[in-house]
């Protein structure tokens, strides 16, 4: 009698017990869903807002306001072809400096430093990543701005600027502002973050596979580029990305270098802007429908480029992993 | 019974209200502003000495004119502060009473080799030349004629402009406006323009514009006079409407004011460039408060009529220490008497 009741406890626990795990489940399952769901309710109404609120300036000024260049609060035209080529041209500097900067910084840390200096170094990379940006845009614009005019401009002026074709990108007055010192800026604030990503994929290479390649005679050279880098061909790809998509938006320290001009100049030397700088300059003021409508649509453009980048990063990756596939 | 004892306390407080002595009958502890970063200096010291004297706190956010015009327009902030008035249309359309709280001048700042503070004079159509990108050069004639006795270098001028949009930039632009009819054919005036010449540069804020002035040999930029003074800036005197040649000094910025016609200005609508008497200083402006015609909340209106009347009397040897202008008393009774004239009457109840 006892032994069966207690018997029948011990079910009605286990089933109660059940019962709760179950409702936990579907509370964790339900939560997590949400929180997911959550990212895309909240990019899809950014999209919304952005496509709203830029609709009058498209709608105002057509195909014309991603190939104008003016931009005049007087008479109310805007146009955002200095913006996005700023954008881009600044961006194009900092990641094709970065990258082999950073390359070169992640295999010496990996494969070619004495074990004693690794650390320092590596943690001298992380708390660069760690400097917030107005400080970049601080030193950029007191120190290395003045630095790279005094000593560096008119040397490249009166070197390269003297060159047929590729001249006139290095011709200008030497003022320390301009497209190539906000790009120069950049790569050095982003630097960190690729050289970061790299060394930590560079360092999950098993051990096993390196030393196999040097038992068959490989040269160092040999290992790094047949089997450190095909192993970590995402993760470099992914740190590259991560590093131009800090370049493309980052705001402070492009405002205070690049200039602020709304102009087009075929030299590097000559101040402009960026879409992330022009937002941050104007949008304060900009009491205008058409005026906050552009700055507005400006901030679309730059979503939908940044957008363009990831989906061409996903695609190269498509095709790495197909490629290793198909060999293996 | 109870009513009558409602009412006589509200006759008493309503009295001591409008006598505006220390004991304040609202139960307004804080009230809020934002607008003009050009005012910020200034509402924050008047604010502390405020507060110590009678506890009633601001809290005034620097967010620029134009999120201070939208601030107020949407009703979010108990004052709106402007360095750019509002036309009469926009004021009627927003229902808002505007009035100018305190004056400042704009100061043409130079990076010259050789030319020290003060040595150098410009006049407005020679100014408007150099900004459209029209006289290029330092020893250009139209430089030199007007300082026969400077050894001026032959270096490229670099014109910077502020980069944000700016009330700064409204009253200079405006100036440039009054003096030259091609700037103002075409390139006009507002808080941004479409700025005419090769190679400018944009700084933001006034320390970006003095610190490229600074920094870049050969370049001409704009700056308010308070920041001119505190960083020792190189600077250019001007020649003004009268033909006189004037320093940027407080007398100077006075005299503009005092010529000014106020009166005759609808909704205090008036700019105070290019005013005539022989020692105004060309280019100076006001800034400017925006507050409810029909306050849903008059309590809080009125505390920040308070604030200002204080200011305007009290808060004088802030303001002059602080290199701002303060409105003279004259203008300052007109201003009070529009504020019984066109704010809701409940307020004064």
């Amino acid at each position: 009698m006892s032994a069966n009741s207690l018997t029948t406890k011990a079910i009605a626990l286990r089933a109660r017990r059940m019962a709760f795990g179950r409702r936990a489940d579907w509370l964790f399952r339900a939560g997590t869903l949400l929180f997911a769901w959550g990212v895309l309710l909240v990019l899809g109404a950014i999209i919304i807002e952005l496509l709203v609120d830029a609709w009058p300036a498209f709608s105002r000024f057509g195909f014309g306001f991603f190939t104008s260049s003016a931009w005049n609060p007087v008479t109310e035209k805007y146009g955002a072809a200095s913006s996005i080529l700023g954008t881009l041209v600044t961006s194009f500097i900092a990641i094709s400096l970065a990258v082999p900067m950073s390359f070169g910084i992640a295999l010496f840390l990996t494969e070619l430093s004495p074990r004693w200096l690794r650390r320092p170094i590596g943690i001298a990379v992380e708390l660069l990543a760690g400097i917030p940006s107005i400080i970049y845009g601080i030193w950029g614009l007191f120190i290395f701005a003045p630095w790279f005019a005094d000593n560096v401009q008119w040397r490249i002026s009166d070197t390269l600027g003297n060159l047929p074709v590729i001249g006139v990108l290095f011709q200008g007055p030497p003022i320390g502002l301009g497209w190539l010192v906000a790009g120069l800026v950049l790569t050095i604030m982003i630097i960190p973050f690729i050289a970061a990503v790299m060394r930590d994929v560079f360092d999950v290479v098993p051990a096993t596979l390196k030393e196999s390649a040097y038992a068959m005679g490989s040269t160092r050279w040999e290992v790094i580029r047949h089997i450190v880098l095909p192993y970590t061909s995402v993760g470099v790809i992914g740190g590259v990305m991560l590093g131009l998509g800090r370049a493309l938006g980052e705001t402070m320290a492009v405002t205070f270098v690049v200039g602020n001009a709304h102009d087009i100049h075929t030299s590097l030397f000559m101040p402009g802007n960026t879409i992330a700088s022009t937002i941050a300059n104007e949008f304060t003021e900009a009491t205008t429908v058409p005026h906050r409508s552009a700055l507005i649509a400006l901030g679309l453009i730059l979503f939908i480029i940044t957008f363009i980048v990831l989906a061409l990063a996903r695609l190269l990756l498509m095709r790495v992993e197909r490629g290793r596939g198909e060999k293996a | 019974m109870k009513f009558s004892n409602l009412t006589k306390f509200a006759a008493t407080a309503s009295l001591a209200a409008l006598l505006g002595g220390a004991a304040h009958a609202t139960s307004v502890k804080q009230i809020t502003g934002a607008g003009s970063s050009f005012a910020y200096p200034l509402y924050s010291a008047w604010a502390d000495q405020y507060a110590k004297q009678t506890g009633v706190q601001l809290n005034y956010q620097s967010i620029g004119s134009g999120g201070g015009i939208r601030a107020i327009e949407s009703r979010t902030v108990d004052f709106g502060a402007t360095d750019a008035p509002l036309n009469e249309k926009d004021l009627k359309k927003h229902s808002l009473v505007q009035f100018p709280t305190a004056m400042g001048g704009v100061i043409p700042t130079i990076n010259v080799p050789g030319v020290k503070p003060g040595q150098m004079v410009l006049s407005g159509p020679v100014l408007a030349d150099i900004f459209m990108g029209k006289i290029t050069y330092w020893n250009a004639p139209a430089i030199e004629k007007l300082n026969p006795g400077l050894k001026l270098p032959h270096l490229r001028i670099t014109v910077v402009h502020r980069s944000d949009g700016s009330g700064t930039t409204f009253i200079f632009t405006n100036y440039l406006s009054k003096v030259s009819p091609t700037w103002k054919k075409e390139v006009g005036f507002g808080k941004a323009v479409n700025w005419p010449s090769s190679g400018n540069v944009g700084g933001k804020g006034n320390e970006g514009v003095a610190a490229y002035v600074d920094r870049i040999r050969g370049a001409i930029g704009y700056n308010e006079y308070a920041y001119v003074t505190q960083n020792h800036m190189n600077y250019a005197d001007m020649i003004n409407r009268a033909g006189q040649r004037v320093a940027p000094t407080a007398e100077n910025f006075a005299a503009a004011a005092a010529n000014a016609d106020w009166k005759h200005a609808p909704g205090y609508y008036l700019i105070l460039t290019n005013q005539p008497g022989a020692k105004s200083w060309p280019i100076t402006g006001a800034t400017f408060a925006l507050v409810p015609a029909k306050p849903s909340q008059p309590e809080r209106t009125k505390a920040v009529l308070k604030f200002f009347d204080w200011g305007y009397t009290k808060g004088r040897p802030i303001a002059e220490k602080l290199e701002y202008i303060p409105m003279p008393m004259s203008v300052v009774k007109m201003i009070e008497t529009t504020w019984h004239q066109d704010i809701h009457p409940t307020i004064w109840k």
